[in-house]
């Protein structure tokens, strides 16, 4: 197994440069550049101004070798320097990947939890109000756009009702500690968190159920009921543990959109992470930013490519790792 | 009829009390919007809104502008002006010192205006008429210029011309520097925290030069990127004061309606902010005078006014806002009137060329005027394509002149010669800009006309010369003018004297309370 990670983690880094050159010549095909962006809100500008912005940016080189100097960094663990945010690129993701990390694997964890949850609870009690109930409520998120179910809860939960706040990760001035930081944070975090995650609840919910219902009419099952085992046992132990395939497959390629696909819930809650970080960066032209956080972004899908992969392991131990 | 009495007593009650709180109170934290979050505060490199609006209650500049546009005391207590116009004294306010303690001294403007010709494109302009700069003592600077020039005494808010600390700066990398990060200035709170993504915060200077300023403790910048969720933040009490343009344009008057809200359309005398479309005088039918004049009178202005901009905003009349020195109103008229100007395309000889017409990326109210206008030109026989783009891409097009139409505003800077003759001399055409005289107007009358007006001594000189472009301009029509606009700053009523000279709330909260 060690050396079935070792293996995976050298073509991980192989992928990732490939993903650098590429992004590197992507984002310049965009018209504009930092100069360009820069100048425009200085609201005055002259040739001097612009060619020294340029300088700066290190635009005025030839782009091999940019891409040259780039992936040098790169290999270094350089990120490089974002002139227009002065500072570097590593130190301002660091400053805002637990941000992400947090509202997203927050996310992660109550779509997972409560989509299984509710898959088994729709599957158990197949063809009753409850199964109608779930299911139709899982279509609901399923369809609603993001946006707007962040919209109507700010409405609801902050406008009329006052209970949570709208925007930000903490309340800023008032300098909690301890617990009632992790309450405040809390607070903060409730809307966001369940903006992205009903979304991918509903899909665990109806992945997980239809799962359950086709091993429910496999022949082990009846095997084990004809042999007389609790009806729980057989529930958790035969056709949940087979039914989660799908679901694990799915969860772990949603987890890298996760990282990157918080964007528009970090816009309209003010979280101050890393998908706001990226779209910035996009806007004004700040590539070495913008690199940073896609090579950021996709270490994380490698990564939770390789945990979903020994996660398989732990679900269901015949996967062979060697093959 | 209770109800009006009730109602009246408890006007009266609140009118008695406002006149009772005159006197300002000490202490509070305002929390405001700031949008979009600054790249930096370094205000002699980045010159966008909001890092001026943040480091503008960091840094100072020698002067301060009244709304009339008056020059007030600022860094400088008192300033004389030589007969022939040339030579400009400035006596520096005595004990002003820099957040780390150390005095401010004439040293450290020499070296600020050193600085800013080499990062500021704008102070570099200005600089340009400057001869020499001298400081025969700590608290004496002594501007000579080449030439009279009539918009000087107009350039040193803290904007155009920041003061910044030699003792830091000096020999370092302007672009690297730690402080660039915590910024040290004069004025009157102090840099405490950046938290990237949420919040800037700044504290009061304990040791500010004005005795018993600033009145606040605190005041919290917030970041929220989206415009709905600004207005949330407002309604729910969790900030203050949203700067003009903090929310979309048709959110103001439903905001201006909530209780505890007020609303202010002024300190923006300084930039004046003047929006047109940009119309190519170099190619396609734009290039045409018949075709541009058609335009104008194509395009419905009032109903921009009042359905698009809420009424924030009044019909410019052409290059000059009316709140600038020596406008004229006294000029061509383009009434909306489509009938003449299809007459008018057909004298062009317009053939129903495909001309490309580009929003201004600045969110939804540009949007919406975008397509406004598209509907205007195709009533009258114009073939619109709408260009659309994100910010870069906008500034890319309109500086490699690859566009017909395109929206801007532009910033006016009080005086014609600052910010009215970069837009059509034609010494300001160059490749690769996104501003000055991009629609490639040219005109040797002009450009004589925008050289003497701004040299020419006295005023009422210049008031004519300044009359007669304004004529010139408005019947060549080398830009379509459309709207003077107004950015209301939104406040909850409590915040009292916010704004109190021309460039609002950049200039800093110095003089703003808290009414408890």
């Amino acid at each position: 197994m060690l050396s079935f990670i070792a293996q995976r983690i050298v073509k991980g880094v192989i992928v990732l440069l490939a993903i650098v050159v590429l992004n590197f010549f992507l984002i310049r095909l965009a018209p504009g550049d930092p100069a360009v962006v820069m100048a425009g809100e200085a609201g005055a500008s002259d040739q001097v101004f612009v060619a020294q912005l340029r300088e700066k940016f290190g635009l005025d080189k030839p782009l091999p070798e940019q891409l040259y100097r780039y992936v040098k960094g790169i290999v270094t663990f350089d990120l490089g320097f974002s002139f227009r945010q002065q500072m570097p690129v590593s130190q301002l993701i660091l400053e805002r990947l637990p941000a992400t990390l947090l509202l997203t694997l927050t996310a992660f964890a109550i779509s997972l939890i409560f989509g299984i949850l509710f898959g088994m609870l729709a599957a158990r009690f197949a063809g009753t109000w409850a199964d109608t109930a779930i299911t139709v409520l899982a279509l609901i998120f399923y369809a609603t756009p993001l946006f707007w179910i962040a919209l109507i809860a700010i409405l609801v939960f902050s406008v009329w009702m006052d209970w949570l706040p709208s925007f930000g990760y903490e309340t800023v001035g008032a300098n909690y500690t301890g617990f009632a930081h992790v309450l405040d944070v809390g607070a903060h975090l409730i809307m966001p968190a369940m903006t992205i995650g009903f979304f991918f609840m509903a899909t665990y919910t109806r992945m997980t159920r239809a799962s359950m219902l086709e091993v429910k009419r496999l022949d082990f099952v009846k095997t084990a009921r004809a042999k007389g085992v609790s009806d729980a046992v057989i529930q958790r132990r035969h056709i949940l543990r087979n039914a989660l395939l799908p679901v694990v497959t799915l969860a772990g390629l949603h987890s890298g959109t996760l990282i990157g696909g918080a964007v528009l819930t970090e816009t309209v809650f003010a979280w101050p992470g890393i998908g706001r970080l990226m779209y910035d960066a996009l806007i004004q032209r700040d590539y070495n930013l913008l690199l940073g956080v896609f090579v950021v972004c996709s270490a994380m899908v490698l990564i939770f490519n390789l945990i979903t992969d020994l996660v398989y392991r732990a679900v269901d131990p015949r996967i062979n790792y060697t093959s | 009829m209770l109800k009006k009495i009730v109602a009246g007593l408890m006007l009266s009650c609140s009118i008695s009390a406002a006149a009772l709180a005159q006197e300002p109170k000490m202490g509070g934290v305002i929390n405001a919007v700031i949008q979009p979050e600054p790249p930096s505060l370094m205000l002699a490199m980045i010159q966008n809104g909001p890092t001026q609006m943040v480091a503008g209650n960091i840094y100072e500049g020698l002067l301060r502008y009244s709304p009339k546009l008056e020059p007030q005391p600022g860094l400088a207590e008192s300033w004389t002006i030589s007969d022939d116009a040339k030579v400009y004294t400035f006596h520096l306010k005595k004990g002003v010192t820099w957040h780390d303690g150390k005095p401010f001294t004439s040293a450290d403007v020499l070296f600020s205006i050193d600085m800013l010709k080499q990062t500021h494109a704008r102070a570099r302009g200005n600089m340009m008429q400057v001869e020499k700069v001298e400081a025969p003592d700590d608290y004496t600077v002594v501007f000579t210029l080449k030439q009279p020039f009539g918009p000087f005494i107009g350039i040193f808010e803290v904007g155009s011309m920041p003061m910044f600390p030699k003792h830091i700066y000096e020999g370092t990398d302007f672009k690297t520097n730690a402080a660039n990060n915590a910024p040290i200035g004069t004025g009157p709170f102090m840099f405490k925290e950046w938290k990237k993504g949420a919040y800037i915060h700044l504290v009061k200077n304990p040791n500010y030069h004005v005795k018993g300023k600033p009145y606040i403790d605190e005041i919290y910048w917030q970041v929220i990127p989206d415009a709905a969720a600004r207005s949330v933040a407002f309604e729910t009490g969790k900030v203050d004061v949203l700067p003009g343009g903090s929310v979309e344009n048709f959110e103001v008057p439903r905001i201006s309606k909530l209780k505890n809200t007020c609303v202010t359309g002024a300190g923006w005398e300084f930039f004046s902010p003047l929006a047109w479309m940009w119309l190519n005088n170099r190619s396609g039918p734009t290039a045409n005078k018949k075709f541009r004049q058609a335009v104008m009178y194509a395009v419905d202005r009032e109903f921009a006014k009042d359905v698009i901009w809420n009424g924030y905003a009044k019909i410019a009349t052409g290059p000059s806002s009316s709140t600038l020195k020596y406008y004229t109103a006294d000029v061509l008229k383009y009434p909306y009137d489509p009938a003449k100007a299809k007459a008018l395309l057909k004298e062009a000889g317009y053939k129903g060329e495909k001309v490309r017409l580009q929003p201004l990326p600045y969110g939804e109210t540009w949007q919406r005027w975008g397509e406004a206008v598209k509907q205007n030109l195709q009533d009258v026989g114009i073939n619109v394509e709408m260009i659309a783009t994100d910010v870069a891409g906008s500034n890319q097009r309109i500086g490699d002149w690859d566009y017909d139409i395109a929206f801007s505003y532009l910033y006016q800077y009080g005086d014609p010669a600052l910010g009215v003759g970069r837009n059509y001399v034609s010494s300001q055409i160059v490749k690769g800009q996104q501003f000055n005289n991009v629609e490639g107007y040219s005109n040797p009358e002009i450009d004589k006309l925008f050289a003497d007006g701004a040299v020419a001594t006295p005023d009422s000189k210049r008031k004519e010369i300044y009359e007669k472009a304004q004529k010139i301009l408005v019947e060549d029509v080398p830009v379509a003018w459309q709207l003077e606009l107004q950015f209301p700053t939104i406040t909850h009523c409590q915040i009292k004297n916010l704004i109190t000279t021309a460039i609002g709330v950049n200039d800093g909260f110095r003089d703003a309370w808290i009414d408890k």
